[in-house]
């Protein structure tokens, strides 16, 4: 059934693309962007045009420039801490299932801590302690967001893993004397890659939210340029109340594009793990094309007709 | 039983954990924030006070550690959270003020989102396959809008450029607060667009979770059974719902964080009276007491509101009561 395998998605295939997108703008960005995101020499809150693709600030600032130049910042500090927390959750997540008694008690015990605590108040007041020059650098803003953002993906990987831990392949590689360290990243790692991908998804995208709401609420340098420090300045700068919808929109639908392309990917990965939603995901045109005549209702897996026989009967 | 208990062990290590976190942090910083604090106290508040203020943040070196930290829990027991810097009163007090707003707002918004979502979800896990599904783009694009964001546009359009809402505030300021319907209809009136922004930016995580749950509960062989005994088709969803719900539940803790968190931005962006337009005045004034008294709070009131899920999710599900571990 290619129709229905990962890649061709719609769903898949859109958010790959957006992500794309802004990654490519992550690396080319600063170079393309037509002004400098600091340059105040336009005339003040213009509206879209030509020369200002999505109008001026209320300093005279070029709001596609600082677009442009913000992406970097927003997507590195987003993609770093998300991986760094992944490869947290993956030591503590696979250690605790697969060890289990004690060292499962206690790392649970862990990442329920983490889980519960809520992370923008525990960021806040650990960001307000950052020594002045810490807090200069978005890198250790990212470092201390992924401290705080592993526990979802390591409660999720411990569960994963063990489902697998007692199943007959891996019953046999202990049999045959592998190494324990062999059995979990060779024999078990590899069938937790599709949990594993969802979940530093999620991480990123819990990241790059923390992270432009952190900069949204003035706590990360302003001197260097974010989506969430553009959102701070138009804040500050009440370009809501003025109707300044080119300034505020932007960034904010920026950090929503990323954050969708994300779940979109995630959507296709929930459907490699779970079948079920999978024929959900077929559109009336898809389903005239496998032979499905009716839409599959609750109840019911869809059966894939080779015949061109209508089926009949109700449900 | 067993389990409620262990649950409460784990919420309260993470209280223990909070509240030493708490005492740490300042003292594990590198340049003493004390120090960086101490001259604006000097006249503001009183000598004892001050010292106060001192032992809560590390500032008394003399005082071994150990009975530094002796002397915070026993603050924190008697309620006292010190002296806030900006507004010179004590913690406790002003968090006893705000702490109603914010439960108010969120709690309301939190209630109304959960149901909202929940009853949408099933409906479009029922509805899976057919146009309905394009719903699941819309909400994913809804979900990752930041709370803040998604109420900026809300003031811009419908406060600020149609005025059918007021744009900030929890009440008009010209009328005095009190029990007449003057006030509670300005109240109403003022809380309507955040919670309507809280709701909309928070709706779609549940929705989406209970969609998926159902379509696949939905293949599962008792529900197939409900369908073949020919029940009528609202009693079959219904029987699906209910087992359906149950990992929302579970999954309670990380949204309330999350949400939480979101609506702390929202009072920002709303001047909405609360503990999260407090947090932000503390954070630009480097209250540090305050901050720490906001980050207790709103840390506390998270694991009572995960607390009462788990008990929830106990009640609902027979399974966990016959649980031995985990």
């Amino acid at each position: 059934m290619r129709s229905l395998q990962i890649p061709k998605s719609p769903k898949v295939i859109s958010g790959v693309v957006i992500l794309g997108v802004f990654i490519v703008l992550t690396v080319i960005g600063p170079w393309i962007a037509p002004y400098s995101p600091n340059t105040n020499r336009f005339s003040t809150s213009q509206m879209p045009s030509w020369h200002h693709l999505l109008g001026t600030t209320l300093l005279g600032q070029d709001v596609f420039s600082q677009l442009l130049v913000g992406c970097r910042e927003t997507m590195v500090v987003g993609f770093v801490a998300g991986f760094i927390a992944t490869v947290l959750s993956i030591v503590v997540g696979l250690a605790a299932g697969y060890i289990g008694g004690k060292t499962d008690e206690g790392l649970s015990l862990l990442s329920n801590v983490f889980l519960a605590i809520p992370g923008l108040p525990l960021m806040i007041v650990i960001n307000s302690y950052l020594p002045p020059g810490k807090q200069a650098n978005p890198l250790v803003i990212g470092v201390v967001i992924s401290l705080t953002g592993w526990a979802w993906g390591a409660r999720v990987l411990r569960a994963q893993t063990m489902s697998l831990r007692d199943r007959d392949f891996v019953e046999a590689a202990r049999i045959i004397g592998e190494s324990r360290r062999r059995i979990m990243f060779g024999e078990i790692g590899p069938n937790l890659l599709p949990v594993l991908a969802s979940s530093l998804l999620f991480t990123i995208l819990y990241a790059v939210g923390l992270f432009t709401t952190l900069a949204f609420l003035g706590l990360t340098p302003l001197s260097t340029w974010n989506w969430g420090t553009m959102l701070y300045w138009s804040n500050t700068q009440n370009a809501a109340i003025a109707g300044q919808w080119w300034w505020v929109g932007p960034p904010g639908i920026a950090i929503a594009l990323v954050g969708t392309s994300l779940a979109l990917i995630n959507f296709g990965i929930d459907e490699f793990i779970n079948p079920r939603l999978r024929a959900g995901g077929l559109s009336a045109r898809q389903r005239r094309k496998v032979g499905m005549s009716r839409r599959p209702h609750l109840g019911f897996t869809p059966v894939r007709r080779v015949s061109a026989t209508k089926p009949t009967g109700s449900n | 039983m067993r389990v409620i208990l262990r649950r409460l062990g784990v919420y309260a290590f993470t209280a223990w954990v909070t509240i030493t976190v708490n005492f740490i942090l300042p003292r594990l910083m590198p340049g003493n924030p004390f120090d960086q604090i101490a001259a604006k106290l000097t006249g503001v508040v009183t000598a004892q006070e001050l010292q106060a203020i001192k032992i809560q943040l590390g500032g008394d070196i003399n005082q071994p550690m150990i009975e530094q930290y002796w002397h915070y829990l026993n603050q924190l027991a008697h309620f006292n959270l010190g002296v806030s810097i900006t507004l010179s009163s004590p913690v406790s007090t002003i968090l006893a003020g705000q702490i109603w707003w914010t439960v108010g707002l969120i709690g309301v918004a939190a209630v109304l989102s959960f149901l909202i979502g929940t009853v949408l979800g099933v409906v479009f896990g029922w509805m899976r396959g057919s146009r309905a599904d394009n719903v699941i783009p819309v909400a994913t694009f809804l979900q990752s809008v930041p709370y803040y964001f998604l109420g900026t546009v809300l003031i811009m359009a419908f406060a600020s450029h149609w005025h059918f809402f007021p744009l900030e505030n929890a009440y008009d300021l010209s009328i005095t607060p009190g029990w007449h319907w003057d006030f509670i209809s300005s109240l109403l009136r003022h809380s309507e667009l955040p919670i309507l922004s809280i709701v909309l930016s928070s709706l779609a995580g549940w929705m989406l979770g209970m969609r998926n749950m159902m379509v696949t509960i939905a293949g599962e062989d008792f529900v197939l059974m409900a369908v073949a005994k020919g029940l009528p088709r609202r009693r079959v969803i219904w029987h699906a719902a209910r087992s359906a719900i149950l990992p929302s539940i579970a999954n309670f803790t990380l949204a309330i964080g999350l949400l939480v968190s979101g609506s702390l931005l929202v009072e920002q962006i709303f001047n909405y009276p609360g503990v999260g337009n407090l947090i932000l005045e503390a954070v630009g004034g480097e209250d540090y007491p305050l901050i720490q008294g906001i980050f207790l709070l709103i840390t506390f009131t998270v694991l009572g509101a995960s607390f009462l899920a788990d008990i929830l999710y106990y009640v609902l599900d027979p399974r966990i009561r016959t649980a031995t571990a985990h």
